[in-house]
């Protein structure tokens, strides 16, 4: 058996470790420790990806106990992908955070290291429990690195974080105690075989468990209502950090596409699509939203924020198809939007920086130091986001449009994603306007020098996001087929635990 | 012996979300530690209740409880406990960052300072 899908946990766990214990060592070696140990997740994801680019999933068993009983990784298409995709964003983050950021507090390297080890974690396991205990390690990072920097605002802000969080632990522990109660099993593979042979009584349990299980994953992709805190959150956090929050939203999503596509899909009798009439609304409902409080937004950070959430409800647009053609929309909008959201944070941050006086208001103020640099990045960007031609944005709302089609609320569906559209389109022309052209005439103050790194960083982002399109075959190819094996859960389950039919036998035997 | 395990759970559940709505720090974090050892009993209850049989297993023994949910509530408490520490120490620092222990944060003196 290769060790391969263990590696991207491990790796963060003990580079993590190590750089907590070397905490007198010279902060600019731990920043190269960090940097090495993020740039090395980047060959992993990619060999993992080309392992299982022809349908294969590669299926770890920790300690070579057998599933069901012992705990699985399982690397698929979909999981291959996010790895690749968080650890782009996070070298990206990892070298603007190099420009100073990571001094702010004391231990930013470790913590971005847990950070990636929960990340990782949450998209390779195979078990409901653990992606709980993952979610937490991620979660745990997660307030630590929006802390980093301290100040009220922040504080302010990780204290709601932190109370939603934890109540959403709650739930998910709660959900996880239902579907054992009912199945006797956690594991994925397990789970997506038995719950369909579960009698009505049992159903109705194990259904409740599954609402539970999505409003959980809601919670984490800032879906609404429950999304409310995320505009703030991000707003305060520093830009490193924040770019790299962007995969964060993607992990509640990935944990919706997986969980409901592979347990409660098509086959699961009873449950079949049980979080489907919830998750199309709500996510039409988080787009609109999302669009709303980006034009209502009064700074450039807030405003970001709520971008993120205008995305996430396009991309859970797509999830609550719950097609194939959906899934494909899905996994291609996963990359579009993470790179463009990670993105977003540090040009805008980069932005605000060089406006000593006003900040991240969206006030007349002094001219802007180095607008056409600057400018032409927030230019990008904001065409990426928007999803305007011909960035990887406009490539990846036609698959979402295209995949609601076949759904019964495709006019509502349709209106709603370009009616926000246009909205983002004016929110981001006020912004950039604002910043760029409004000027008072003033001189804008002494400029400080851009700091390479940070203007490096965004490029790349910005290139992977060109890239997209520029490959677009390639990458929609790929989409599809991840969709298509999304849309067979039989080839998970099957990968997993053996064809066959499963053993209700072994799991009341402890009854 | 469900029943009153049923109504401790019921209960525990009920005060933790009632002081989880509250506006201070301190009783959200009462309140959510009440909702972890709410869940804690249901992770237990989930495998099923066994009464007088060994603690694991033993030869001989028709009936033992599943071990499982043993092991994931000893993980939940773990992780819970931890989650808990963290929340002190920022309701701790909020308090002395803000002057002001709301969860909002916004009342009092932040608000009077004018905002940051």
């Amino acid at each position: 058996m290769s060790h391969l899908p263990i590696l991207p946990i491990l790796l963060p766990l003990l580079a993590g470790s190590l750089l907590l214990l070397a905490t007198g060592m010279a902060e600019s070696l731990r920043r190269s420790i960090g940097l090495a140990a993020t740039l090395a997740l980047l060959p992993i994801a990619v060999a993992l990806l080309l392992r299982v680019a022809d349908g294969t999933h590669l299926v770890y068993a920790l300690g070579d106990w057998p599933p069901p009983f012992g705990i699985v990784l399982v690397v698929d298409r979909l999981a291959a992908f996010m790895l690749l995709l968080t650890a782009v964003v996070a070298l990206a983050s990892h070298v603007y955070a190099g420009g100073g950021e990571d001094m702010a507090g004391p231990q930013f390297q470790p913590l971005f290291q847990f950070q990636l080890m929960g990340i990782n974690g949450a998209f390779l396991t195979g078990d409901l429990f653990n992606l709980f205990v993952f979610f937490e390690v991620l979660l745990i990072a997660f307030y630590a690195l929006l802390l980093h920097g301290l100040g009220p605002r922040r504080v302010g802000a990780a204290i709601h974080v932190v109370v939603l969080n934890l109540i959403g632990s709650t739930l998910f522990l709660f959900a996880v105690g239902t579907l054992y109660g009912v199945t006797g099993t956690l594991n994925l593979a397990d789970l997506a075989r038995v719950l369909p042979t579960l009698g009505p009584d049992e159903a109705a349990l194990a259904r409740s468990g599954a609402l539970l299980l999505l409003g959980v994953f809601a919670l984490k992709a800032a879906l609404l209502p429950l999304g409310f805190w995320l505009p703030r959150a991000y707003g305060a956090a520093l830009a490193a950090p924040a770019a790299l929050f962007a995969v964060l939203t993607k992990v509640g999503v990935y944990a919706i596409l997986r969980v409901f596509a592979l347990c409660f899909g098509p086959d699961a009798g009873p449950l079949a699509g049980v979080a489907q009439p919830w998750l199309l609304p709500a996510a039409l409902a988080t787009l609109a939203f999302g669009a709303i409080g980006a034009l209502g937004a009064r700074g450039l950070r807030e405003a970001a924020g709520w971008l993120v959430v205008y995305s996430v409800g396009a991309l859970l647009v797509a999830v609550g198809v719950f097609s194939e053609a959906g899934y494909a929309a899905a996994v291609y909008y996963t990359a579009h939007s993470t790179l463009a959201g990670a993105a977003l944070f540090l040009v805008v941050d980069l932005v605000v920086r060089h406006r000593a006086a006003a900040g991240d208001r969206l006030d007349v103020a002094g001219a802007m130091p180095r607008a056409a640099l600057l400018g032409t990045l927030f230019f990008l960007v904001a065409v990426a986001i928007a999803g305007l031609p011909p960035l990887s944005g406009f490539a990846g709302k036609i698959m979402v449009l295209n995949a609601v089609r076949a759904t019964g609320s495709a006019a509502v569906a349709w209106s709603v994603l370009l009616a926000s559209t246009l909205l983002v389109v004016v929110a981001l022309s006020r912004a950039g306007s604002a910043i760029f052209w409004r000027t008072d005439g003033s001189d804008g103050g002494s400029a400080p020098r851009l700091p390479r790194r940070g203007v490096a960083a965004a490029g790349a982002l910005l290139v992977a996001v060109v890239g997209l399109v520029a490959w677009g075959g390639a990458v929609t190819a790929f989409a599809h087929a991840t969709g298509r094996q999304l849309a067979q859960p039989s080839a998970y389950t099957d990968a997993v635990l053996g064809p066959g039919a499963p053993d209700r036998a072994m799991h009341r035997s402890l009854r | 012996m469900e029943a009153l395990l049923a109504i401790m759970i019921g209960v525990l559940t009920a005060t933790g979300v009632y002081l989880t709505l509250r506006a201070r720090t301190f009783a959200v974090l009462l309140g959510l530690t009440l909702l972890s050892y709410a869940v804690n009993l249901f992770l237990v209850a989930s495998g099923r209740l066994v009464v007088a049989s060994a603690p694991l297993t033993d030869q001989g023994l028709d009936t033992y409880p599943d071990p499982l949910p043993q092991a994931l509530v000893l993980t939940a408490i773990v992780i819970g406990f931890g989650m808990t520490a963290l929340l002190v120490v920022l309701a701790l620092r909020a308090l002395r960052e803000t002057g002001d222990d709301h969860v909002d944060g916004e009342r009092g003196t932040a608000r009077r300072r004018g905002r940051k």
